[in-house]
């Protein structure tokens, strides 16, 4: 069995064909980062905001909780009804799963901030915007940037069921193997995911690490 | 309204199906975590392979580590006990740093009064330092309980019935009503869960009433 998915995956016409998977790998990564692009547009400024001033946190934090106990496979399928087969739907649900990750870690990361700090810069006639700027947002970066980790991590993983709803991706070669009864395709499309995810997070995670300001004692 | 009311009896048998995908995985996952987070704060040594290795399981997405666990569990891929295990790694990977980290933090000079008190290991364990970390466990044990029902829908598409059965189908044959039940199903009943959690935890640590459940 591996030594068949082995073959497949080390096969020239798998790798670097029209349908290859270092396509597959290119248009998957595409999505999640056209998505994530999209969710934090929406999330950022709202999480900011929510962070800053304080206002409508209880609203920011039902609206996490709820989307979260919302099943990605169902969004995915009711989108695709409603919007048709096509790269609207998947982008549509991918964003609504993405956008409570990247709100969640927006607002913690400014309310992590200690008060006093804030005071101090307002005390120094800093403007609320060089306050969020200069202060909040350098000293929140950490959670901020865990936030848009966790969405990147779960939009890659979806976006493998989006090749279900009919489009591309990673997720094509485990429906194909899936449709024509091919273990070991489904099995190199899944070895490809899971390398590909784990890739995905260390880079992140080293990414939110070298964010964190310099003289700054780990808070979270 | 009417494809749900002449469909009663098939989404009452999914959702049982998703009761018993759902449900071992939870308890499971809970019971294992409390030995290996206990053994992470113990040996200190293993704390970092034990939280790095949640981490990187929980990386990985559901559909890949459902249809590679067959690989080296022997197990048939479209068998509930199949979705069950990997439920329970998922599981796993959440609750454990959740408990190690709960674990951590209860004071250590109540555990020593306990123990010079006369406290036998075990007894300390479970009269002293379990309730301590009861609240945490209890947070940890809610973010499992709804992850876990929400990702139990995804072993649909391998064939693996549960409430995600209904979107598969009412993909397949464009039925609006099915996928939007097995929506409004599923959230339910991961808030239901969820609210049993806070319930159970209430009653078995009387003392959090009113304080609220802390994170």
């Amino acid at each position: 069995m591996i030594t068949e998915t082995l073959t497949w995956l080390t096969d020239p016409i798998n790798v670097t064909g029209p349908t290859g998977w270092l396509q597959l790998i290119g248009q998957h990564l595409m999505y999640t980062i056209i998505t994530l692009a999209i969710a934090a547009a929406i999330a950022l400024p709202i999480g900011l905001y929510v962070g800053h001033t304080g206002r409508l946190r209880s609203a920011a934090v039902l609206a996490t909780g709820l989307t979260r106990a919302l099943p990605t496979l169902g969004l995915l399928t009711l989108f695709a009804l409603l919007a048709g087969i096509g790269l609207v739907a998947p982008v549509i649900a991918l964003v609504v799963l993405a956008v409570p990750s990247i709100l969640a870690g927006a607002y913690s990361g400014l309310e992590s901030v200690p008060r006093s700090t804030i005071d101090g810069a307002r005390a120094q006639g800093m403007t609320e915007m060089q306050i969020l700027t200069q202060v909040e947002v350098p000293l929140g970066i950490e959670l901020i940037i865990g936030g848009l980790r966790s969405a990147f991590m779960q939009v890659l993983a979806t976006a493998m069921l989006a090749a279900y709803v009919g489009n591309g991706g990673l997720g094509k070669l485990i429906f194909l193997g899936m449709k024509t009864e091919d273990y070991p395709v489904m099995l190199a499309g899944s070895l490809l995911v899971i390398v590909l995810a784990i890739l995905c997070d260390v880079i992140l995670a080293l990414v939110q690490r070298a964010a964190r300001p310099k003289g700054i004692a780990r808070t979270a | 309204m009417s494809w749900i009311s002449a469909n009663a009896s098939t989404i009452m048998e999914r959702f049982v199906d998703h009761l018993v995908l759902s449900l071992p995985p939870i308890l499971l996952a809970f019971l294992l975590a409390l030995p290996l987070a206990r053994l992470a704060v113990r040996f200190r040594p293993l704390r970092t392979p034990i939280t790095l290795g949640s981490a990187l399981l929980y990386a990985i997405p559901s559909l890949p580590l459902f249809i590679i666990m067959p690989l080296i569990t022997g197990i048939e891929l479209r068998s509930a006990t199949n979705v069950i295990i990997a439920l329970t790694l998922y599981g796993l990977a959440l609750m454990v740093p959740v408990a190690a980290d709960a674990f951590t933090a209860v004071d250590r000079d109540v555990l020593q009064s306990a123990t010079a008190q006369g406290f036998a290991p075990m007894h300390r364990f479970l009269a002293v330092e379990l309730p301590l970390a009861g609240p945490a466990l209890v947070a940890g044990l809610r973010v499992v309980a709804v992850s876990t029902v929400s990702l139990a829908t995804v072993g649909a598409v391998l064939g693996v019935p549960s409430l995600g059965s209904l979107f598969t189908q009412g993909f397949e044959r464009n039925i609006m009503p099915s996928i939007v039940a097995g929506i409004v199903i599923t959230a339910l009943l991961a808030v239901l869960l969820d609210q049993l959690i806070v319930l159970i935890g209430r009653v078995l640590m009387p003392w959090t009433r009113g304080a609220g459940v802390r994170a």
